[in-house]
């Protein structure tokens, strides 16, 4: 098949940017969609064309490196699917693919199809752990937690951090991995001691960076790994808590 | 420096006492001293993460070296299956001896006792560790965590959280990593390559690295340089790793006088997608633990062209149970491996390049329940029909062996410092625990006790003796000198002006590796390899075009620069398995077979690491043995029968 590439090119963060076409012929549908990109920016090298930059790395829908918008849908428009998962049967010879970047002002562009999400770090050094130095664990069967438990605290984290969600959300908000981490860790026994900190914490470092949460659930429909927004509730829920229970710590103390 | 003695420095005293007898023995850095420290790690994976970490925690300060975007992306997040440890939770017989025993016997014997029984040891405190970190393993109904058997064990000693284990496991040591920088502890370099360990006066005293974004060429110094970076197997171009995953640190160390040990013992996974064109990127590794449920089997005609669902169980060839009665499709991974590669040349491959033996649930799926199924590899059997477009829960999946792990890496003794002073190398990057295979649910163990348990230990002897000096500035000459050479290869790289892009050299020496130097070796194909490796070498400096410039975010001088480190390192791995004159593990040299052509060791001539000197590019390296003694078991014959 032969599809044409929109790619939007942008050689700096401060730099104007500027859409540019490619063709890419004799594309086979088992291919992946950055494999095509791979064919494409070869082609390019070889010319003597600087090719487009993309993040991908693990190429197994885990690491999270990967994360373009595709048609103005982050990652494509399949369901909880990966950049690196989209393959090119899902398309149509002759179809015309724009590929921009993630756009919030949380991730500056750093060239071409490639952000800077290192505010999302910032958000897990600002609580996102729990407080174990290495070699003060007690026996790992010592803490039992429910099944179910384990099971939703696994779901929230299988968040990957690659940004869709602030990508697709109209506020560029990032409630949605800030929650799925915090309710990864606010779930278990384990994360309970520094539960109100963590939230106040994790919260307030992500509002430095992104936008306001209204409700739209865009997130969820963009996530990969389809991640939910009850997880959000959860996060609401326990910042309100959060006000109370530290306040009245606080009075304590003095 | 032909006057290496490799010193392993395995500690006095029965197996089981060596780690107690080394922390005693090892010198202390006192707790107001640490913060007078500085180590350089390079690499954010579990090893270089959870070193990071711990080494904050003791109060050392540490600089944090990564090309990822995020210290989350580490490669170590791709594993799925799970993490071992001894912990006998199910009361099913399994002990550190055991482990320790399994892990050797695994390795095919080409492993330290010492270290092997200490990785053992630590198991346990690891899965304490990470469990208080919030990771979510998989739980029982009573609240306590579940296990699983992963090939080449009889026990259900494999921890694990579905199957993103890796994930799991690595988001908890970047979080402990989180809290020392946040603390100050550890300073984070991101989109930061290293391109260059700085020596001076014998010992490392820093790294040269490339700003990824700006281009900027810098230093940084330290008392003490940890490589945490990872295996080389993309030197096959079609592997299981990360596209990023490159020999480039470990590559430039060895360089400068760090012995390679064991370059050619890569580990092919019985359990990745085919590969389908010759386009295709990398080969997407499917757990191992999926042979727990799947069985193994090729059709019994080569001509079969009916749907593998309508093909009755007499006309199927379950190879692994006929073969290997005991383990059946548990067998280890290089066994397993191997016999889908004696399937395949015989011709009876499956898929559209016959390329492939089916992995089938239906047995398992009539036994269990799809529902049961879904639990335990849900995510995998969607993984596997995004890539494939097929269900698996319908047809069986084909599975194709892939270049996986690589067991060889820098050369490191007891302490896992290589053979430069105040150089360490950690976790895959060294080559000390997995012998000429690796088991399943070994590698997570091994990166985690390296970072978590052995290092912070260790390093406190080498850096006791700094006390009292600063590290050396990075405006010294010595650095001075490290960036110069690092611009000038640079420079030179983007100077070639040719006509090829670095992809296509990468793809090329991946053929003749996966040819020659892949699941069977051969003299005549080894040497072969060696004199291609070195014509498509001189092609490369030659003929390679890098776009762009220095100065700018620029993925193709990268690249660049990796690919011409794998054409060394290459070159290295394919002299190493042409000395090898016998078969261990993953390394399966064809002239040494048994009767039944499964691989025959020689113990007699070749129970050593082979850790091999730098002499120059294209010049003979020299061989340095280390004469592995065991004391604790017993040498046999491998059998999984």
């Amino acid at each position: 098949m032969d599809v044409t590439l929109k790619v939007w090119r942008q050689d700096g963060p401060e730099a104007p940017g500027r859409f540019e076409t490619y063709e890419a012929t004799d594309i086979s549908d088992h291919m992946s969609f950055l494999e095509m990109c791979d064919i494409v920016n070869e082609k390019l090298v070889e010319r003597g064309i600087e090719p487009f930059s993309i993040d991908s790395d693990c190429r197994e829908g885990i690491c999270g490196m990967c994360g373009i918008m595709i048609n103005g849908h982050p990652h494509g428009d399949q369901l909880g699917t990966a950049t690196c998962q989209l393959h090119m049967r899902k398309f149509k010879d002759g179809d015309e693919i724009v590929l921009e970047p993630w756009k919030a002002t949380g991730f500056p562009v750093i060239r071409d199809l490639v952000v800077d999400r290192s505010s999302f770090d910032r958000i897990i050094e600002a609580g996102g752990y729990i407080t174990v130095p290495t070699g003060s664990a007690p026996d790992a069967n010592m803490v039992p937690v429910p099944k179910a438990v384990a099971d939703i605290a696994f779901d929230a984290a299988a968040c990957i951090g690659c940004g869709a969600c602030v990508a697709a959300c109209p506020n560029s908000a990032a409630q949605l991995f800030t929650s799925a981490k915090l309710a990864q860790l606010n779930m278990v026994p384990q994360g309970q001691p520094e539960r109100y900190d963590r939230v106040v914490s994790m919260v307030d470092t992500m509002e430095e960076f992104f936008g306001s949460c209204t409700n739209h659930g865009e997130c969820e429909a963009a996530c990969p790994k389809s991640i939910t927004i009850d997880f959000i509730a959860m996060m609401n829920k326990d910042y309100i808590k959060a006000k109370f229970k530290n306040r009245r710590l606080l009075g304590q103390k003095a | 420096m032909s006057n290496i003695v490799l010193d392993a420095k395995v500690p006095e005293g029965p197996l089981e006492e060596k780690w107690s007898n080394a922390r005693f023995d090892l010198k202390l850095v006192n707790p107001a001293n640490k913060r007078k420290y500085e180590v350089v790690i390079i690499g954010s994976g579990l090893a270089g993460a959870s070193a990071a970490a711990t080494l904050g925690e003791l109060g050392y300060n540490v600089t944090m070296i990564t090309y990822h975007d995020s210290p989350r992306r580490a490669h170590s997040i791709a594993a799925q299956g799970g993490i071992n440890a001894a912990k006998n939770y199910h009361n099913d017989g399994d002990s550190v001896f055991r482990l320790f025993y399994d892990t050797i016997k695994g390795g095919d014997y080409r492993s330290r006792e010492a270290n092997v029984y200490r990785l053992a040891e630590v198991s346990n405190e690891i899965i304490d560790q990470t469990a208080a970190q919030g990771v979510p393993y998989g739980r029982e109904y009573g609240g306590l965590l579940d296990n699983r058997s992963f090939g080449g064990a009889q026990v259900s000693r494999t921890f694990y959280s579905r199957g993103a284990t890796g994930q799991q496991l690595l988001l908890g040591a970047y979080q402990a990593m989180a809290r020392q920088i946040e603390l100050g502890k550890v300073k984070l370099y991101n989109r930061m390559e290293m391109l260059d360990v700085v020596v001076h006066e014998g010992k490392a005293v820093g790294v040269v690295a490339r700003d990824l974004v700006t281009g900027e060429i810098r230093s940084f110094s330290g008392h003490a340089v940890v490589l945490a970076t990872g295996g080389y197997a993309n030197a096959y171009y079609l592997s299981t790793m990360a596209m990023m995953c490159n020999g480039t640190a470990v590559w430039r160390a060895h360089k400068h006088g760090a012995l390679f040990a064991n370059p050619s013992f890569t580990q092919i996974h019985p359990t990745a997608i085919p590969a389908s064109e010759e386009f295709q990127s990398k080969l997407t590794l499917m757990s191992e633990s999926l042979r727990n449920d799947g069985r193994i089997w090729v059709p019994k005609d080569k001509n079969e062209a009916r749907s593998p669902d309508q093909i009755p169980e007499a006309d199927r060839d379950y190879f692994l149970e006929r073969r290997y009665p005991a383990f059946g499709n548990l067998v280890p991974r290089d066994v397993a491996s191997r016999a889908a590669k004696v399937m395949f040349d015989e011709g009876y491959g499956v898929g559209p390049l016959k390329n492939g033996v089916y992995l089938d649930f239906a047995e398992a799926i009539g036994r269990l329940g799809k529902d049961v199924i879904e639990q335990r590899y849900g995510n995998l059997f969607e993984m596997y029909e995004r890539i494939t477009d097929e269900n698996p829960y319908k047809v069986p999946m084909r599975i194709y062996p892939a270049p996986h792990y690589t067991m060889g890496g820098l050369w490191v003794d007891y302490n896992l410092m290589t053979t430069i002073p105040g150089l360490y190398a950690i976790g895959e990057a060294n080559f000390s625990d997995h012998g000429g295979n690796r088991l399943g649910a070994s590698a997570l163990m091994q990166g985690l006790a390296d970072g978590y348990f052995v290092l912070p230990n260790t390093i406190g002897d080498y850096l006791s003796d700094q006390l009292g000096t600063d590290p050396v500035p990075t405006d010294h000459a010595a650095f001075k000198a490290g960036e110069k050479a690092v611009k000038d290869q640079i420079d030179e790289l983007i100077a070639i002006n040719g006509t090829r892009s670095p992809d296509y050299f990468h793809r090329e020496l991946g053929k003749v590796m996966i040819a020659e130097v892949g699941m069977a070796r051969n003299e005549e194909g080894l040497k072969r390899a060696i004199a291609e490796i070195r014509r498509l070498r001189a092609e490369f400096h030659k003929d390679v075009k890098v776009t762009g410039t220095n100065e700018s975010f620029n993925q193709t001088l990268e690249k660049a620069g990796r690919v011409a480190d794998f054409l060394e390192l290459a070159e290295l791995m394919a002299i190493d398995a042409l000395n090898r004159r016998e078969s261990c593990g993953g390394h399966f040299r064809e002239e040494s077979r048994t009767p039944e052509g499964e691989a025959l060791r020689d113990d007699e001539n070749y129970a050593y690491v082979a850790a091999w000197e730098f002499n120059g590019v294209g010049e003979e390296p020299t061989l340095h043995k280390e004469q592995l003694v065991f004391e604790n078991v017993e040498l046999a014959q491998r059998s999984y029968k």
